[in-house]
């Protein structure tokens, strides 16, 4: 075919059918098909650039198993041990925390960004700008020496008297320090993420649940907001991923989370790969389980989002058994008959 | 009511209070502007409790802005709208207009049904829960009482097997249907119709004004914005011709689409015939 298009572009004359195809005019019989096997297409390129991607990764399983420097004996008796096991906790409860305060303030600042008053509109946008400008480990630092300017804290009127105060430093611990830090900083970044979910809901929603007189509230939580989540997930996913993962930031504090106590352990014992492999491999599997909560959580949100939802992986593994065991079946009885 | 484009002034406009004809819907010298362009130019309209008044003309004419205008979701730079002798967005104190709260103005829609062209239903809630939503927070209606309301609606429109699906698994025209059910769940004083059937397939428009037709021999007053003539032959008290952000000319369906005064009226029906 493509010499004839070539001659053609150079030659100018029309497209000759080569002598040794079949006639096309010869009349083209479907049921005489019937009866023939079809031979799937095969692609032996890709076969072989998945080949080659499983040797690499062989490779590197293999070292890991037979490299002597991975020290596995260690990452044995520590992955588990209590002191470990208690960091984790401690880096679960920093995630948990900072989580929380920062998607409720994040909240709380999105609604100001987009609310009618001038004046919240602004106080978010700064609030946004300033804490997205401080890195996170200078702000931690800055709410730990945080006694240092304000010794005592109070409630009462604004530039009036005071009704009770307390000592900043007995209040705000190295663990409120950093929390308060953690949160701080995600409020600005989950702030940004509430925004760009809610204004990319189509605002016929609005004015719909609007015009069947729905009070302001409700029109946020229960039309908008619940579309908003769609976008907002994913993205807010991430975050929670990366404050976790960040929480080990705060080691500059001397708290004992994960890459804190690992560091204490590799320092006494000079093990350093094996320890850092047991802090890796809490990270992954703690993700993971974040991963697998994020999917499920944004199957929930986007429900009536499709005429049929889409089948869970555990749905989609068993019907692919199924298939299979179909397919091995027909086989079987094809290769009986023949 | 002929075409009277003239500035309207707060003193001669009547707000609240006894109205002497019984008008469910009375407009009087609406003016809106989005920047430079006027969309309403000094539009006036009474609709009478039970009638079924059709809006035509040419797109741009402003006849979506009147409606958004009636129930208040465009704030019009000038004029007033009642409902039942009930001023819209403002109250009247002494000499005296008050912009109404937000949450007043949503009370107030109550009265007022909307429905979009793009049906607007809630994608995330299944028909059941997009009819139930406003009576149950709007009015405060009990769960029980607004979801056997609900259902007695959706057959009313032909729909009570898709209770409990979600908008987006329905044609158009049942989506519609649905949206219209959504608005008459509030029990409203007039219902207000942007070119139901404009996002439909042809052969799906029927479905929806045949639902249209049976509110209208119940006596429900409504203002349909369409291109649909036929529909406005059969149907409408009132056909209203607006362009260029006036009302050109209104009265019976016969007269206005059979014999029409003004030259724009006819050059527009001449198109669309």
């Amino acid at each position: 075919m493509t010499t004839a298009t070539a001659g053609a572009t150079t030659t100018g004359t029309p497209t000759r059918s080569k002598p040794d195809r079949a006639p096309a005019d010869a009349p083209l019989d479907l049921g005489e098909l019937a009866g023939l096997r079809t031979v799937r297409a095969r692609y032996p390129w890709r076969w072989a650039a998945g080949l080659a991607a499983l040797v690499v990764l062989a490779q590197f399983a293999h070292g890991l198993a037979t490299n002597p420097g991975w020290d596995w004996a260690t990452f044995r008796v520590y992955f588990s041990a209590d002191t470990i096991l208690r960091a984790v906790g401690r880096t679960v409860e920093l995630t948990a925390y900072g989580t929380v305060l920062g998607f409720l303030l994040g909240a709380v600042v999105a609604a100001m960004r987009l609310s009618r008053s001038a004046i919240l509109q602004t106080v978010a946008w700064a609030y946004v700008w300033v804490f997205r400008s401080i890195p996170l480990i200078v702000q931690l630092v800055f709410w730990f020496n945080l006694s240092y300017l304000y010794k005592r804290f109070g409630f009462g009127i604004p530039f009036g008297p005071t009704f009770g105060d307390f000592e900043t430093i007995g209040v705000l611990g190295a663990l409120g320090a950093a929390v308060l830090g953690l949160g701080l900083h995600q409020a600005a970044f989950a702030a940004e993420i509430i925004r760009g979910g809610i204004i990319a809901v189509d605002p016929g929603q609005r004015e719909a649940a609007a015009a069947l007189g729905v009070p302001r509230w409700r029109q946020a939580w229960r039309i908008v907001l619940p579309q908003a989540m769609r976008g907002i997930l994913p993205s807010a996913a991430n975050e929670v991923i990366s404050l976790f993962k960040g929480t080990s930031v705060v080691y500059v504090m001397a708290i004992g989370e994960l890459f804190y106590q690992v560091q204490v352990v590799y320092g006494r014992t000079g093990r350093v790969v094996p320890l850092l492999m047991v802090a890796t491999v809490w990270y992954v599997l703690l993700t993971t389980v974040l991963s697998i909560g994020q999917y499920y959580v944004e199957r929930y949100f986007a429900r009536g989002a499709d005429r049929t939802p889409p089948p869970t992986p555990l749905q989609r593994a068993r019907s692919l058994v199924r298939g299979l065991r179909a397919r091995t079946a027909t086989a079987v009885a094809l290769g009986g008959r023949s | 009511m002929t075409t009277v484009v003239k500035e309207p002034r707060v003193e001669d406009t009547p707000a609240d209070g006894p109205v002497a004809a019984p008008s469910m819907v009375q407009v009087r010298g609406l003016w809106k502007s989005f920047g430079p362009t006027a969309v309403l130019r000094g539009v006036d309209l009474d609709v009478p409790a039970g009638s079924v008044t059709v809006v035509l003309g040419p797109s741009g004419s402003g006849k979506s802005t009147l409606l958004r205008a009636i129930n208040h979701l465009e704030k019009v730079d000038r004029g007033f709208v009642a409902i039942d002798g009930e001023l819209i967005g403002y109250r009247r104190a002494g000499d005296k207009l008050h912009e109404l709260k937000e949450r007043e103005v949503l009370r107030q829609r109550t009265n007022i049904g909307f429905v979009f062209q793009n049906f607007n239903l809630f994608p995330h809630l299944t028909v059941l829960e997009n009819i139930v939503e406003a009576p149950v927070s709007a009015l405060r209606r009990p769960k029980a009482e607004a979801r056997a309301r609900a259902l007695e609606l959706l057959e009313r429109v032909g729909l009570a097997e898709k209770a409990d699906a979600y908008p987006r698994q329905l044609s158009g025209g049942q989506q519609q249907r649905v949206a219209i059910a959504r608005a008459l769940a509030l029990e409203p004083k007039v219902l207000l119709f942007d070119e139901p059937t404009s996002a439909l397939d042809p052969e799906l428009v029927g479905e929806v004004l045949d639902v249209v037709k049976d509110l209208a021999r119940a006596g429900t007053t409504m203002i349909v914005v369409t291109h649909e003539i036929g529909f406005a032959r059969e149907v409408a008290d009132t056909v209203v011709f607006m362009d260029g952000g006036v009302v050109v000319e209104q009265g019976p369906p016969r007269a206005v689409l059979d014999e029409p005064r003004h030259e724009r009226t006819r050059a527009f029906l001449a198109k669309v015939l």
